[in-house]
């Protein structure tokens, strides 16, 4: 097969993932038409990650929630939350930057347990628990503030959301060390790709030609190196990214590749069918949403990092944002179906609006409806996808 | 009047690459109860929905002649104002609402937009007499037996005035008492005039009650055979159906038995919300390493409620008693325990309990048994497939790879994915809880060989199944339930069906 028809296949026998790729690209090349190249500028695309890794951060546990079937309302409030707690303890007590760090990711794997066992020990549709959470830790964040902003965080604990690794390999014009992280991710995303191949090829399954292999390497690495050089020739590497970027690798391998990912999916396809298999539902649940808080807790101390201090409103809305993500990027109303990556492309999509629109200066208004049009299209997408696969059965 | 109610002429419907009709020819008489017959996939169902408009005119090719007249349906309303009406598999009825409600549901009895509830629970109660229903006309549906909501599916057709009912396996889900009186009332119809088309799988009623039998085999008409024929019998319809002589409808076997490998001592379950029902009542049993073993009993005997129970706890509350394997008594008071034991359990409804139909043959394959296929919580996605693959073809499952999604195979392939993932726990103990039932005759078979295959493996086997005919034909022994009692057990050779039938309708008193 040659690599164009290979190329072919690969596309129209995924469309439902592909599908959100190819929106991808296209968003991208309209944002970059419509602000004249700003889109792409090396400060803009530090910027974009700076401003939306909190909600690609909460997109990562959201994903795991809607393939088993639940939802999570209540992670805004969370992030302003546990926010809220370590601002009290850094700024209000005056006790180290990493104490109010520690306590916002533990604040919120308490949420999580809280959230876990009414779903899942007690078993309280998810909606209704987190739609109760969403209530009960906004009005524990006004309590915590008594109701005022606090600022300002020390300078390191404004590292988190705001620093960048750079120069550590020296700097030319550009950031060295920087553009060897992007090499190395290449070259991790080249091996992984060679080692699967040759692992399909052990078990004597088809595999794909090593040309498209090759092609696909190269695209992807020409990709990510033109990303990272745009880093590089701006401010370096963000601090953020590296969490996030370390985060999306741990969830998207937990999710394809363990058991605990397995049983998700399980649950969320097929819950009688998983429970007769001899699935824990229970536990599964009950981690998948300490899971959440635990995201939401590390979600809390990035913004309120990058927003240097706690406000009662903060997070406000942040929970929809991360549930459209996950829709946008393929996930399932009914439960069963999504990805790690398709929730992250997902994610950048709405950021890359939101973020081309503010450049337009298209006001907060029109921002709204265009990301509400945008959702409800592609879930209709989505549908329209499923009925003519039905159809062609 | 013309003698022949419905013509259909050379119909033929095709999908995006499937010709699932190709010039079928079908002819009614007036008056008569026609019966559909063919194996999974051959046709039937649409058929019936090219005749009532489900697909309408248009989508396929050829012509319908009701009453005299050629019909072009645009919609299911279309075909019911012609008097044409089809009650499929899966009941449509609104379980919260009241019978009444259900029978004029999308026909409500109105005056200006009010509905005349005087008006509609007095014609509901006159349809439910006509369908021998003895319910009040505001019960909640939800509150009774499928058998119950099957006639009220009936009341709701004569509702319509109906002259040609369609039944789509009306029977599959009913228990034998509710089979035989939804039978008697389709006779009855008949000799009110009413035509009726029935599709159903099971040949016995099929030769007790149809005028005339059209056999449909892979989209084409085979033939129509008059069942007052003596020649027309179970036999003849099998052969159309399959297109070649099945001289048995049970494998051959040589049962070799071994030593007690599962047994059940005292085992009482109560219902899970009211915990004053006994449902499981001191049941017994034990199972042979190479032994096949049914258990037969009515409908609500408890037979699913026995086998959900010792299986991880899945069904009821209270539970007491004692499961042993090899001797040595075991936990099952969870899923994850009974599995670990040894036990195996396949559900009744594979589409509800058994696959994930969204996803793919490689992932329900390894579902209950992914610990075997991983190292340190990490599956193998290599590993997976390979076993998929051995299982996809020691049991002949029709697909391309497995990486087709379970939700598009049929039944019967359906069946083998679910064997195929319980046999990769490497179980002792089998539960089988109707594993043929919704599956075409020729599948069936290769399910029978495969159980052979696996007692022969020197596995205990334990068989759930409505069809006593099946039980004869497969187990070495079988015990009987009834209202939750064990009432007895004969050997293969000693059973017949009036002997199991007797035993399993023992009533609690008796015992």
């Amino acid at each position: 097969m040659s690599v164009a028809s290979e190329l072919k296949d690969l596309f129209t026998k995924n469309l439902r993932t592909s599908g959100i790729y190819i929106a991808f690209v296209l968003i991208i090349a309209l944002f970059t038409v419509l602000t004249d190249g700003l889109l792409l500028s090396p400060i803009n695309v530090t910027n974009i990650v700076l401003q939306y890794s909190y909600v690609l951060i909460l997109a990562l546990g959201m994903i795991m929630v809607i393939v088993a079937g639940h939802i999570d309302l209540s992670v805004g409030s969370l992030v302003a939350f546990t926010g809220a707690v370590s601002a009290v303890l850094v700024i209000g007590n005056g006790l180290p930057w990493w104490v109010g760090l520690l306590a916002a990711v533990g604040v919120g794997i308490l949420s999580g347990v809280w959230h876990g066992f009414w779903v899942a020990i007690v078993g309280i549709p998810a909606f209704i628990v987190t739609l109760a959470g969403m209530l009960l830790f906004r009005g524990l964040t006004y309590l915590t503030l008594s109701n005022v902003s606090l600022s300002p965080f020390p300078s390191e604990y404004q590292q988190v959301a705001g620093g960048f690794l750079n120069g550590l390999l020296g700097g030319y014009g550009y950031d060295l060390f920087t553009l060897v992280i992007g090499v190395f991710a290449v070259a991790g995303f080249a091996w992984s790709q060679i080692r699967s191949r040759s692992g399909r090829a052990k078990y004597g399954q088809q595999v794909e030609g090593l040309a498209l292999l090759i092609a696909k390497i190269a695209v992807v690495g020409a990709v990510v190196m033109w990303f990272f050089w745009q880093l590089a020739t701006s401010r370096g590497m963000p601090i953020v990214l590296i969490i996030l970027g370390g985060l999306i690798i741990t969830y998207h391998v937990v999710t394809t590749r363990t058991v605990f990912g397995r049983h998700v999916y399980a649950i969320g396809g097929n819950l009688s069918a998983a429970r007769l298999s001899g699935v824990n539902v229970k536990k599964v649940n009950f981690w998948i949403f300490i899971n959440m808080g635990l995201l939401a807790g590390i979600a809390g101390a990035v913004f309120s990092s990058r927003s240097n201090g706690a406000q009662p409103g903060a997070g406000n809305m942040f929970e929809l944002d991360a549930i459209a993500a996950c829709f946008i990027g393929g996930a399932s109303t009914t439960g069963g179906v999504g990805r790690v990556t398709g929730a992250i492309v997902g994610g950048l999509v709405m950021a890359v609006m939101s973020n081309g629109m503010q450049l337009m200066g298209v006001d907060q208004s029109t921002q709204q409806i265009v990301k509400g049009l945008v959702l409800l299209l592609a879930v209709a997408f989505d549908i329209y996808n499923k009925r003519r696969a039905g159809a062609a059965r | 009047m013309d003698s022949t109610i419905l013509q259909m002429q050379d119909i033929t419907k095709t999908f995006p690459g499937v010709k699932a009709l190709s010039n079928v020819n079908l002819s009614v008489a007036r008056g008569e109860i026609h019966a559909i017959c063919g194996e999974n996939g051959a046709g039937k169902s649409t058929l019936m929905k090219v005749l009532s408009g489900v697909y309408p005119h248009g989508t396929y090719e050829g012509k319908i002649v009701y009453e005299g007249e050629e019909m072009k349906f645009s919609s299911i309303k279309d075909s019911e104002r012609h008097g044409v009406v089809i009650i499929h598999q899966e009941l449509a009825l609104v379980p919260h609402l009241s019978v009444a409600e259900n029978i004029f549901l999308g026909n409500e009895q109105e005056r200006a937009g009010f509905i005349e509830w005087n008006h509609t629970n007095a014609e509901a109660a006159k349809l439910m007499a006509r369908v021998g229903l003895d319910e009040q006309p505001v019960t909640q549906v939800g509150q009774l037996g499928v058998g119950k909501q099957q006639l009220i599916e009936i009341a709701k057709a004569l509702s319509k005035d109906v002259k040609l009912l369609i039944l789509d396996e009306p029977t599959a889900a009913l228990n034998d008492d509710d089979s035989a009186h939804l039978l008697g009332l389709l006779r009855e119809l008949r000799t009110q005039g009413m035509t009726c088309i029935i599709i159903s799988h099971k040949l016995g009623e099929i030769e007790d009650i149809a005028d005339t039998t059209t056999i449909i085999r892979d989209g084409q008409t085979v033939e129509t055979l008059d069942m007052s024929d003596p020649a027309s019998d179970q036999d003849r319809i099998i052969r159309g159906m399959v297109g070649r002589d099945l001289s048995q409808r049970y494998p051959e076997r040589e049962p070799e038995i071994g030593d007690v490998v599962f047994e059940v001592k005292d085992w009482t379950v109560r219902h899970p919300t009211q915990t004053d029902r006994v449902i499981v009542d001191n049941a017994s049993l034990e199972v042979r390493a190479g032994e096949i073993v049914g258990i037969a009993g009515l409908m609500g005997a408890g037979r699913t409620e026995l086998a959900m129970s010792v299986f991880g706890h899945s069904y009821g509350r209270g539970i007491r008693g004692e499961v042993f394997m090899d001797g040595k008594k075991v936990d099952t008071s969870n899923v994850g325990k009974a599995i670990k034991a040894g036990i195996a359990y396949v559900s009744e409804d594979r589409k509800v309990y058994g696959l994930n139909l969204i996803e793919d043959i490689r992932i329900n394959t390894t579902a209950a048994g992914l610990g075997k296929v991983s190292t340190n919580g990490f599956v193998n996605g290599n590993e997976e497939i390979r076993i998929a693959e051995s299982y996809r073809q020691s049991m002949n499952i029709k697909s391309p790879t497995v990486m087709a999604t379970t939700g598009n195979l049929s039944g019967g392939n359906q069946q083998k994915v679910v064997l195929g993932k319980w046999l990769h726990t490497a179980p002792e103990l089998l539960i089988l809880d109707e594993p043929t039932r919704g599956i075409d005759v020729g599948a069936k078979f290769e399910i029978y060989q495969i159980i052979n295959q696996l007692a022969d493996a020197g596995k205990a086997v334990l068989v759930i199944s409505s069809e006593l005919p099946e039980l004869l034909g497969i187990c070495d022994r079988i015990y009987t339930l009834a209202y939750g009692r064990m009432t007895g057990q004969l050997p293969r050779s000693e059973a017949t069906q009036e002997k199991l039938m007797e035993l399993m309708t023992i009533e609690k008193e008796a015992v």
